[in-house]
């Protein structure tokens, strides 16, 4: 197989079937919720849904969103803009991708989802020269990507201070704020610090991460599943119509910062997280 | 669920309460914001809305076999419309607004004086919306609006949705934002 074919690959399992994590989540999610009510149906057509999509080889959602590649730098040279952008004008003919891809100034559509900068390719430094190679995909949608947020610390409006109870008084505001919005439940990412750019990145990256996986940070693993649970007992629900499950997970990690700076940045993720590794 | 079929009559229609799971038999007709404008300009629809449903959505049709067929139909962001609703639910006799994320209290205010529902459909699930269209009638507007904004006739079967303003003046989604702020406020007091 080409690498082409490969990424391709790639796009079309992305783009038509969830992650088995994030679908098992849905599913553990809908056996909790009442019978009868709006909640459990949603979640029980959410995953119908993905079972179609599976099945058909279709995107289980219509906006099929930001390609962003995340590709371990040994493979700069095989996986390179070349072969993703022509991976990418084969999905997009084959129907993985909806054209999805606008010129900001003109407003005319990269009708082959191809453009200065589309799909995003990340190169990142492998943890150790022994690990085989990877590239990751994820596939974020316009909906819930209009929901991530930055907070800048302290924040007087909400009474959050420097420290971690400010920190989660952000976070939680954020899915108040967003309720069914970004196409709930959802997943967060978020970053603790960090300067305004690195805050978006590393927020956005925490999604890669399994739902099953804690920080190793054991003050940051026990926020997660405090904000977890907070989160779900306010009572938004699927699609903000009510219900126990607000989110399926909560990702987080921090990076230093400046004196002068606090943020905390959370990167919202839809039901539809859709995120995939294969190793090249 | 509740089972919804075309044509739907306002005495359903105003039993149906905020919360409701449903489920949508029968035609269904797409309009977003051209097709929005183009009436509140007064221009001329040949379609009968009369006891029917409007669905917000910009959905992917393509042509095989000389026949329409749908290939996604997910529900659009419906506030974009909240300008035009009030007269379209008060002069077309429309029961049945589906969408995505809800309308304002104007909005509100005609579902309760002329007997219309808004339900929210999935958002996101392409697949199942697509499959739930059985068949494309026809099309209006395709040529003027463009095929995402065109008037299409979807005979729709097990179209699944939720009551999200009923005609009863309630708005789950204002009712579930009031209460999730009241609970994250009680968490630090
Ligand atoms: S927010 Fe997610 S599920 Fe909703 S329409 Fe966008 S990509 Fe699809």
């Amino acid at each position: 197989m080409s690498t082409v074919d490969k990424i391709l690959a790639l796009i079309r399992d992305t783009s038509s079937s969830l992650p088995d994590d994030v679908e098992k989540a849905i599913l553990k999610a809908m056996r909790r919720e009442e019978k009868g009510s709006s909640a459990k149906m949603i979640l029980k057509t959410i995953l119908d849904n993905c079972a179609l999509a599976r099945e058909n080889v279709t995107p289980l959602c219509q906006d099929t969103g930001t390609l962003t590649f995340f590709v371990d730098s040994r493979l700069r040279k095989k996986v390179n803009r070349k072969v993703v952008s022509e991976a990418a004008r084969k999905a997009t003919e084959k129907g993985y991708l909806r054209k999805n891809c606008i010129d900001s100034v003109d407003g005319r559509s990269y009708d082959d989802n191809v453009a200065e900068g589309a799909p995003v390719i990340h190169y990142f430094e492998p943890e150790s020269p022994d690990s085989r190679p990877t590239v990751t995909l994820i596939m974020k949608g316009g909906g819930s990507e209009n929901m991530s947020r930055q907070y800048s610390l302290p924040d007087s409006s909400l009474g959050a201070g420097r420290d971690l109870k400010g920190v989660e008084k952000c976070i939680l505001d954020a899915v108040v704020k967003t309720q069914g919005y970004g196409c709930a439940p959802g997943i967060l990412g978020v970053c603790i610090g960090g300067d305004r750019a690195t805050g978006y990145e590393i927020a956005k990256e925490q999604l890669l991460r399994g739902l099953a996986d804690s920080s190793k940070d054991p003050r940051l693993a026990k926020m997660e599943k405090s904000i977890l649970k907070k989160a779900n007992s306010l009572g938004i629900g699927p699609m903000g119509l009510g219900g126990k499950t607000t989110l399926l997970g909560v990702k987080i990690a921090s990076r230093p910062r400046v004196p002068a700076s606090f943020f905390v940045t959370i990167a919202y993720m839809c039901w539809a997280g859709r995120r995939r590794t294969v190793e090249i | 669920m509740i089972e919804l079929k075309y044509p739907f009559d306002e005495k359903s229609i105003r039993s149906l309460k905020a919360g409701d799971a449903v489920s949508i038999t029968g035609v269904i007709h797409t309009g977003r914001d051209k097709f929005h404008k183009y009436f509140a300009d007064g221009g001329r629809i040949n379609v009968d809305f009369k006891d029917g449903a409007l669905f917000h959505c910009g959905p992917v049709v393509v042509k095989r076999g000389g026949e329409w067929k749908v290939v996604a139909a997910g529900p659009t962001t419906s506030v974009r419309e909240n300008p035009y609703e009030p007269e379209f639910i008060a002069k077309s006799g429309v029961r049945i607004i589906i969408g995505k994320g809800g309308m304002d209290a104007a909005t509100l205010e005609a579902m309760r004086k002329y007997g219309a529902v808004y339900v929210q459909a999935v958002g996101g699930a392409a697949a199942v919306s697509a499959a739930s269209v059985k068949r494309v009638q026809g099309v209006d507007f395709l040529d003027e609006f463009g095929a995402a904004e065109a008037c299409w006739h979807f005979e729709v079967e097990g179209f699944r949705g939720v009551v999200a303003m009923d005609s009863g003046g309630t708005s789950l989604f204002d009712r579930v934002a009031s209460s999730s702020h009241k609970k994250f406020l009680e968490f630090y007091n």
